[in-house]
């Protein structure tokens, strides 16, 4: 057994390496869970600005027009989006300070990159489209677009991320054929799913 | 039978060799500061085994500057490539003879 040994580290050391190489695993399944926790947060804002009085699972007949409406619903998007981007970003640097790894390495720069190339497609896309006047549609591309990021990154991530971002863009998809339950998918995707996930990834490589 | 020794990559039975050759394999390419930070290896202990993996072409060099800063970026070779694949059968090939 002994002779068997130096193999086995070498083998060891082949596989850590590859992983570490590629994958940024300093991500905190926390951030998923607050992330999820701020959107249902925001959709809650935005029931009450858009549905209310309506029940939250009574499909909208028609799509606001009111670009002052759009505007807030805008602005709540976009704190809930800065908010999880810094909780992430905060927590990431604290199990990486743990893990004894730099935060800001190749890899994440890597995964930072391509994030970045469909989500900031997206972003432009679904501002041409509320510029256009194509409201109902910013929903489920947000879903779309964002599935799309995860399963480009997910290289570069925990695998269980691929499984996130099928959701995502099934649910975007679905979301599009029924325009009137927007807000409801776009709280289930962002929230309910993303406390979901962070709660699988805590328990799996948290603790 | 083949003795699985032979077919062990001597290049390769170093450590830090083998840690180098692997982060390559498994991305594009990967530059001096990144692999030193990975590894944790000294700037010159680094040099001399990428050195040596570069004399026996396991991986391409390619020297350019950034902001005015060197910036080393190394490649796996497909004869690096093929080197890897045969130590890690020889090695699997060894602990399954040793478990027997």
């Amino acid at each position: 057994m002994s002779q068997n040994e130096p193999y086995q580290k070498d083998l060891e050391s082949i596989r850590q390496m590859m992983e570490r190489s590629v994958k940024f695993l300093s991500l905190s399944g926390l951030s998923g869970i607050l992330a999820g926790v701020y959107a249902l947060a925001g959709a809650c804002v935005a029931y009450y600005i858009v549905h209310f009085p309506l029940s939250p699972i009574d499909y909208r007949q028609e799509s606001i027009q009111d670009k002052d409406v759009i505007i807030k619903l805008l602005s709540i998007a976009v704190a809930v989006l800065a908010l999880s981007l810094f909780t992430g970003y905060w927590l990431a640097t604290r199990k990486a300070k743990a893990q004894g790894v730099k935060v800001w390495n190749t890899t994440s720069k890597r995964l930072v990159f391509n994030l970045a190339i469909p989500l900031v497609t997206g972003a432009l896309f679904i501002l041409i489209l509320l510029w256009h006047g194509h409201y109902g549609v910013a929903a489920p591309a947000c879903l779309v677009f964002y599935g799309l990021a995860l399963l480009n990154a997910s290289a570069n991530l925990f695998d269980e991320v691929r499984y996130l971002g099928y959701c995502e863009i099934v649910l975007g998809l679905v979301c599009a054929l029924l325009p009137g339950y927007g807000l409801f998918f776009w709280a289930t995707g962002f929230g309910v799913l993303h406390i979901l996930y962070g709660a699988l990834m805590y328990k799996k490589y948290d603790r | 039978m083949k003795n699985p020794f032979d077919s062990l990559d001597k290049i390769l039975e170093h450590r830090l060799r083998l840690q180098i050759v692997s982060v390559l394999v498994a991305n594009d390419s990967y530059d001096f500061n990144a692999l030193k930070e990975l590894l944790e290896a000294t700037d010159g202990n680094l040099a001399t085994h990428l050195k040596a993996l570069e004399r026996e072409k396991y991986l391409s060099v390619n020297k350019s500057f950034i902001e005015r800063k060197p910036n080393t970026r190394y490649k796996i070779t497909e004869r690096g490539r093929t080197a890897f694949k045969k130590h890690l059968e020889a090695m699997e090939e060894l602990i399954k003879q040793q478990k027997k």
